[in-house]
C-alpha cells in the first residue's frame, strides 16, 4: 500500500516507522528541516519538505495513487483540511484524522473524515485501565456497526459472582465474548461458565448500553 | 442582521466596524484580547475573547441565532474548519471566508462554501489598475 504521512512530529515518525516494518511504501510530508533530517537519518528517503495541506504538495506527493492519507500534526484544523483536500481533490480511498481536542471527533465524522483518532481520549482511557476504582474500560469502537468492545473487572462485591452467563440479564445485542478467570488462560465466554471474582471479560455493546451493561454485571 | 466576525485582524476589525455603524448586531471572536485594540471606542457590538474552532465557544456566544457568519483569522485551514463548523453543524443561512490559497479556495468553493482569496482578488485588482493606465 502506498501511505501518505502528513506530520513529522513524533506520532508521524513512529507511525511512519511501523508502517515501513509492515512494507508498505510511505512518504512523510512535514514543514520542519530538522524534523526532515532526524528522520531521514533514521528511515531513508521517505520524507518530503512541505505543507500537506497545499493541493501542490499533495499532487507532488503523488496523492492521486495514494491508498490512505493519515493526518497526525498537533492541529485540528491541518489535519481536517489535510484529509478533505486527499479526498476531495485526490480521491484518496481512506482518509485517518488525529484529534486533539475530543470535541472535534463527532465534527470530524460529520464532514467526511473516514476515521478519527482522538488522542486524548485514547490517553485518558489507558490511564483509566490501570485504575482499579474503573471497573469498564473502553478497548475500541466498531463505529460502521454502532458497537462498543470494553473489558470489564468483576469485583468481589458484583451482583453476577457466581452465576452462570446464561441467566445474566445483559442489555439487547451485548456479547460476552472472552473471559479470562484470575492467572488463568483467556476462555470463550459460553453460557454455563460462571462469573467470578476478579474476572477479566471482554464483551461487545451497542454504543450507549454500557451503562445497563455494567449493572447487569455489577449491580449498584 | 445577527453577524459573526472569526478573527479581529485589519479586515476582521474593519468589517465588524462598518457593519457596526450601520446598525447590525456583531459579534466578534479572536484568541487575543489584544485584537480588540482595532475596534473604535464606540463599538456597539460584542468582542469575545475564544477560539472560533470550538464548538462550546460558538455556542456560549450564540451562535444559534446567528444569521451570518464570516471567518478571516490569519490561517485558511482555521477558517475553514470554522466555516464548516458553521455552516453543517450550526446551521448558520450565511457563511463566508477568507482562504489566501487560490488551490485550496477553488476546492472548498466547489464543496459548497463561499471561500475568497485575496490573493485572486487583490492581483486582480492590480492588473485591470495596471493595464487601465493611460485611458
Amino acid at each position: 500500500m502506498y501511505i501518505i504521512v502528513i506530520g513529522g512530529g513524533k506520532v508521524g515518525y513512529h507511525l511512519g516507522k511501523a508502517l515501513l516494518t509492515e512494507s508498505n511504501e510511505i512518504l512523510i510530508i512535514e514543514k520542519e528541516r530538522s524534523r526532515i533530517e532526524f528522520i531521514s537519518n533514521d528511515l531513508g528517503a521517505v520524507c518530503m519538505l512541505g505543507d500537506g495541506c497545499e493541493v501542490s504538495t499533495l499532487a507532488d506527493a503523488g496523492a492521486a495513487r495514494a491508498d490512505m492519507l493519515i493526518s497526525v500534526t498537533g492541529d485540528d484544523e491541518d489535519n481536517l483540511v489535510a484529509c478533505q483536500v486527499a479526498k476531495h481533490k485526490f480521491n484518496v480511498p481512506r482518509t485517518i484524522a488525529r484529534i486533539n481536542n475530543p470535541n472535534n471527533e463527532a465534527i470530524f465524522r460529520l464532514l467526511g473524515i473516514d476515521v478519527t483518532i482522538n488522542s486524548t481520549d485514547v490517553i485518558m482511557e489507558s490511564i483509566q485501565q490501570e485504575m482499579p476504582t474503573h471497573m469498564l474500560t473502553h478497548l475500541m469502537t466498531l463505529h460502521e456497526r454502532g458497537m462498543e468492545m470494553v473489558e470489564i473487572k468483576i469485583p468481589a462485591d458484583a451482583r453476577s459472582v457466581g452465576k452462570k452467563i446464561k441467566d445474566l440479564e445483559l442489555p439487547a445485542g451485548s456479547i460476552l465474548t472472552l473471559i479470562i478467570h484470575r492467572d488463568q488462560k483467556p476462555v470463550t465466554a459460553t453460557p454455563d461458565l460462571y462469573i467470578q471474582t476478579g474476572d477479566q471479560i471482554i464483551a461487545l455493546t451497542p454504543t450507549d448500553t454500557e451503562d445497563q451493561l455494567k449493572l447487569a454485571l455489577k449491580g449498584k | 442582521m445577527k453577524i459573526f466576525i472569526m478573527g479581529c485582524g485589519r479586515t476582521g476589525a474593519q468589517l465588524a466596524t462598518t457593519l457596526d455603524a450601520e446598525g447590525h448586531q456583531v459579534t466578534v471572536l479572536d484568541v487575543s484580547e489584544f485584537s480588540f485594540r482595532r475596534l473604535p471606542a464606540d463599538f456597539k457590538g460584542t468582542a469575545l475573547v475564544g477560539d472560533g474552532t470550538n464548538d462550546e465557544t460558538l455556542k456560549k456566544a450564540g451562535i444559534e441565532s446567528a444569521e451570518a457568519f464570516v471567518a478571516v483569522t490569519q490561517g485558511d485551514n482555521r477558517n475553514i474548519m470554522a466555516a464548516q463548523i458553521a455552516k453543517y453543524i450550526f446551521k448558520v443561512p450565511k457563511v463566508l471566508l477568507r482562504v489566501y490559497d487560490p488551490l485550496r479556495r477553488e476546492l472548498y468553493n466547489n464543496l459548497g462554501l463561499e471561500a475568497f482569496s485575496p490573493t485572486i482578488i487583490f492581483a486582480q485588482l492590480l492588473k485591470s489598475n495596471l493595464l487601465d493606465r493611460g485611458q
